[in-house]
């Protein structure tokens, strides 16, 4: 038997060796992108088990190869390793195209870069997943709070947008996971639809200068990103659970994560957060519950070459509004302003009644890429979104459970960019984007429509270059163009639409009179052509100081709410009038930053100046009269802007275990044309921590926090006078005044413990609020009803495996 | 060439979706179901001529202030039974929004509030299931003759019925939401 083996083995060897076993293959590396050479790889040949390694030109030779599969992993310090198969039946020459500088590459780079950035000479600020995780139970715009010169305006504390530099709403554009959002941005009451636990990282830019995702950004960009794709085999995911005091409220989130060595990677998250009637120090803030559910899939393939990759998410919050606020006249807002409690106070309850807010969004993205040779990368990526907007008031009779505002937005997003990174010191981007929109009000709701339904067509194109030209300085400029066509149907009561004027100035657009002439549908049209361009360096004199510098010009066309408004609005107890006549805001932003860097101090100094031309605004413009007493009116207008300020980052570690740091924000607002300061500015902030670490008890961490908001003095006076019958007097309704400054102290701590060797436990301990101090804070429009949130003792468990 | 390949077949899916949406459907016109146009206050006495005091907005929260009428002559030191409406006139026929009002009388109330030299007076003569008053009927009396007297009719929603004064008819510490609120300025012969 062992004869007989030995035998064949022979055989075979011999038979084998009876074939030519002369040839020779050739090899030359080459870097992908510039074909450079790539000199000393260790090329592994899997058949003779042998190595070989390149020469300076990147060539490498094998001799004596039998005709037959041979097979080549070809490795390098600074590339991502890639193995080839070759059929050998003569002497072969082959060039071998490998990814070199991998690690500026963020798709497959296998270490995570440290603060991967979105742009070079913007100002911009990354908040990673040991920021956003305490965040995990809040929403995103407390999250984004964390960067300097970026606060929030909310209505309650669960519909919280944020603001940078004073701009919030349509003025940002909110990526997620590349899509932009489209979730009716424009109302101040319409929080981002964005759960915090679906992002890894968060880029928050100020100013417009990331062209690539929009021309219209005059705040700024927030970027939210989920995790890289690992390109190895590996299954990790994490669980966080929280429970908070106040409110009630308990939040449970889980993420898994699978990652193959082939590029194969899938991604599920999933959220769900509930809390029940908020407190102040003093009393129970009656209706202010909210839940939400959130989940989110993410598959495909990633490598260098090509990969793809399908996103779907889905979250549906429901938000209870403060049932105080539910207001009908002046005199209700009198009433509740001149309350120093709410109207309505009662026990602590989970439920959600109304006014409150159904809001449902879902979002579903598709993207391919592809690498060429000597050229660059194509991606192509389309993307749907439904958002479902309900709005519930309190209603009577067989409307009591009917929305009074239904409102379904759909929009689907084709784009494509290119990205030229041939040449090692020059990046060159250039992209194509179309929309398409569609928003529905439902008729059935039984109550005018607030925004008409209407379709809108974007299309947007740019480039964008970034230029090192020496180790020390790189410039970029970007161009954009977008063009947008928004064509709407909707009645306007005759009355009011010749009180606008419009009847002189927009008589072509009728398209029907109704009701015996006392409506009519009008068919509005409006195209605007928009230039954006943005230009800037980067000067990073030594290791220790840098500059950036940006100008950048953007300009935002009205949106809906700016064009259409009409109607009352009852929780701010005003008539909001939109005006057709409206055309685009032109901004022209300049800034400059500069970072030290000198351990154990850090220092980060962001200035702006941001000049707005025909920025659009509501501001008081007259009373009417109608049977529930009398308005204010609020309408829209443009005016020449200006806006500036100051951010400052400072850290500096005191020693091993204690850093203290700050950040504080001073911006400024004023409308020129009038010379009045500009509404809904934030005042003066600075945030002041001390932190104890010590990673040899555990990772323990403990900080305190100083918030203090100063008292906003510049503020635009709006306060009207109106006459009370109750008690025969004329008052004078205070909409303006800015409450009183406020300081809040805060605690967090945290340990982490080794479950395992691939597994931890992270559990902190917060306490927001920690003096039940009384305050409220003047970028909450809930401030005229009631006190903000007291104390809130959150205990949070994140197991990661 | 490939790439330009690629780009060539992104632009145009990229005009395909943006030509292939054109639809142009009309808009259903939104009558609102809600809405107040109309408040009328009709004082009938055991004798005599009956007084309707109205104000009617026809624009709802349009431009247009509403209009206030008054038919008939109050007499002066009279009793009169109070009945108030609330209409929406924009449908046709009218809907009664009182109906609504009494349907959820414990939600409801109605106040009437005179200015301090006006020597009328009213008591509520009608109650919800919890004993309070609703104010949709009401015992009205003119009081002394007297010119340029003034009366604010208020619908509060969800007021504090239990809230002190509010069922004696003193609107101070109703709270609730404001659905209608007239004056009516008029004048006892």
């Amino acid at each position: 038997m062992t004869r007989l083996i030995i035998g064949l083995v022979i055989a075979i060897s011999s038979f084998s060796y009876s074939q030519n076993c002369s040839y020779i293959f050739l090899g030359e590396l080459k870097d992908f992108h510039d074909g450079s050479p790539i000199e000393s790889a260790t090329i592994y040949q899997k058949e003779n088990d042998k190595y070989a390694f390149s020469d300076l030109d990147g060539k490498f030779k094998i001799k004596n190869l039998c005709a037959g599969p041979l097979t080549l992993t070809i490795s390098h310090a600074n590339c991502e390793t890639k193995t080839v198969s070759f059929n050998i039946n003569s002497d072969t020459f082959k060039t071998i195209l490998i990814e070199h500088h991998i690690e500026e590459l963020k798709e497959v780079s296998v270490v995570a870069h440290v603060d991967k950035k979105e742009t070079t000479t913007a100002q911009e600020t990354v908040l990673k997943e040991q920021t956003l995780k305490k965040y995990a139970a809040l929403s995103i715009g407390d999250a984004l709070k964390e960067v300097a010169g970026v606060s929030s305006i909310s209505t309650g504390s669960a519909i919280v947008k944020p603001m940078i530099n004073g701009l919030h709403s349509s003025r940002l554009i909110m990526l997620n996971n590349n899509v932009r959002l489209q979730d009716q941005d424009w109302g101040i009451e319409h929080a981002p639809n964005i759960d915090v636990n679906v992002a890894s990282q968060i880029s928050v830019i100020k100013g417009a200068g990331a062209l690539a995702y929009g021309g219209d950004a005059i705040g700024g960009v927030v970027v939210v990103n989920p995790e890289r794709v690992f390109l190895e085999d590996t299954l990790f995911g994490k669980t966080t659970v929280t429970g908070q005091s106040n409110g009630r409220g308990y939040s449970l989130s889980t993420k898994l994560n699978k990652y193959t060595a082939k590029g194969w990677f899938a991604a599920v998250q999933g959220s769900l957060k509930q809390n029940g009637d908020f407190e102040t120090p003093d009393y129970n803030l009656t209706n202010t519950g909210a839940k939400s559910k959130g989940f989110s899939f993410r598959g495909g393939k990633h490598n260098f070459e090509s990969g793809f990759e399908i996103f779907y998410s889905y979250l549906n919050n429901e938000i209870g509004i403060l049932k105080a606020s539910h207001i009908g006249s002046i005199q209700d807002l009198v009433t509740a302003i001149n309350s120093r409690e709410p109207l309505v106070i009662e026990d602590f309850s989970y439920d959600i009644n109304a006014p409150k807010q159904d809001v449902t969004h879902q979002l579903f993205k598709a993207m391919y890429y592809k690498r060429f040779t000597n050229f660059g990368k194509v991606n192509v990526q389309y993307d749907y979104q439904n958002n479902q907007r309900y709005e519930y008031d309190i209603r009577v009779g067989d409307d009591k459970y009917k929305p009074a505002l239904d409102l379904e937005l759909n929009t689907h997003t084709v784009m494509t960019d290119v990205i030229l990174d041939a040449f090692s010191k020059t990046k060159v981007k250039f992209g194509l984007m179309g929309r398409y929109q569609n928003n529905f009000p439902d008729p059935d709701t039984g109550i005018r429509r607030l925004i008409p339904d209407y379709d809108k067509y974007d299309f947007g194109i740019y480039t964008t270059a970034e230029q090192r030209l020496n180790t020390n300085l790189t410039v970029d400029l970007g161009f954009r163009y977008d063009y947008n066509r928004i064509d709407a149907k909707k009645y306007y009561i005759t009355s009011r639409w010749e009180e606008r004027g419009y009847d002189e100035d927009f008589s072509d657009i009728i398209i029907d009179y109704i009701d015996s002439g006392t409506q009519l549908l009008a068919n509005p049209v409006f195209n605007y052509h928009n230039f954006s361009a943005s230009a800037g360096f980067q000067y990073l004199l030594n290791e220790h100081h840098g500059f950036i510098g940006n100008y950048s010009l953007s300009s935002r066309p009205p949106n809906a709410s700016e064009l259409f408004s009409d109607g009352l609005h009852h929780s701010a107890a005003r008539i909001e009038l939109g005006d057709l006549r409206l055309t685009k805001e032109t901004s022209n932003r300049v800034s400059a930053s500069y970072n030290y860097t000198s351990p154990p101090f850090k220092l980060t100094t962001e200035v702006f100046y941001n000049r707005i031309a025909n920025f659009m605004y509501i501001e008081p413009t007259g009373i009417e009269q109608t049977i529930r007493g009398a308005f204010p009116v609020w309408s829209y207008l443009q005016t020449d802007a200006e806006l500036y300020g100051i951010d400052l980052s400072a850290d500096y570690h005191i020693n091993e275990h204690f850093k203290f740091s700050n950040k504080s924000s001073y911006t400024v607002g004023t409308n020129i044309e009038d010379d009045k300061p500009l509404i809904n500015i934030p005042g003066f902030k600075t945030l002041n921590t001390i932190t104890y670490t010590n990673a040899n008890w555990k990772q323990f961490s403990a900080s305190l926090s100083s918030d203090w908001n100063f008292e906003q003095t510049r503020y635009p006076d709006n306060n009207f006078e109106t006459y009370i019958a109750a008690t025969e007097e004329t008052v004078l309704v205070d909409v303006s005044t800015p409450p009183s400054a406020y300081q809040l102290l805060n605690l967090y701590s945290e340990v982490t413990l080794k479950t395992s060797a691939k597994t931890n436990l992270n559990i902190a301990l917060s306490v927001n609020n920690l003096l039940d101090t009384k305050y409220r804070a003047y970028l909450n429009r809930l401030r005229y009803f009631a006190d903000d949130l007291g104390r809130n003792v959150m205990l949070q468990l994140q197991f990661n495996y | 060439m490939k790439t330009i390949k690629y780009l060539f077949l992104s632009v145009l899916s990229l005009s395909a979706l943006v030509s292939c949406s054109s639809d142009d459907d009309t808009p259903e016109v939104v009558n609102e179901e809600e809405l107040i146009t109309t408040v009328r206050l009709e004082l009938t006495p055991a004798t005599g001529e009956v007084v309707v005091l109205q104000s009617q907005d026809l624009d709802g929260d349009g431009p247009d202030a509403p209009i206030y009428t008054m038919e008939g002559d109050l007499v002066a030191n009279t009793d009169y039974i109070g009945a108030v409406q609330f209409l929406n006139e924009l449908e046709n026929p009218a809907e009664d929004i009182t109906l609504e009002v009494l349907e959820e009388g414990d939600d409801h109330q109605v106040f009437y509030t005179f200015t301090s030299a006006t020597d009328s007076s009213f008591t509520y003569n009608d109650v919800d299931s919890d004993g309070n008053p609703i104010g949709v009927s009401t015992l009205f009396n003119s009081g002394a003759a007297s010119t340029g007297n003034t009366l604010v009719v208020t619908l509060r929603h969800e007021p504090s019925k239990s809230a002190d004064g509010v069922s004696a008819g003193d609107i101070t510490n109703a709270g609730g939401a404001t659905d209608a609120e007239v004056t009516f300025t008029y004048d006892v012969n």
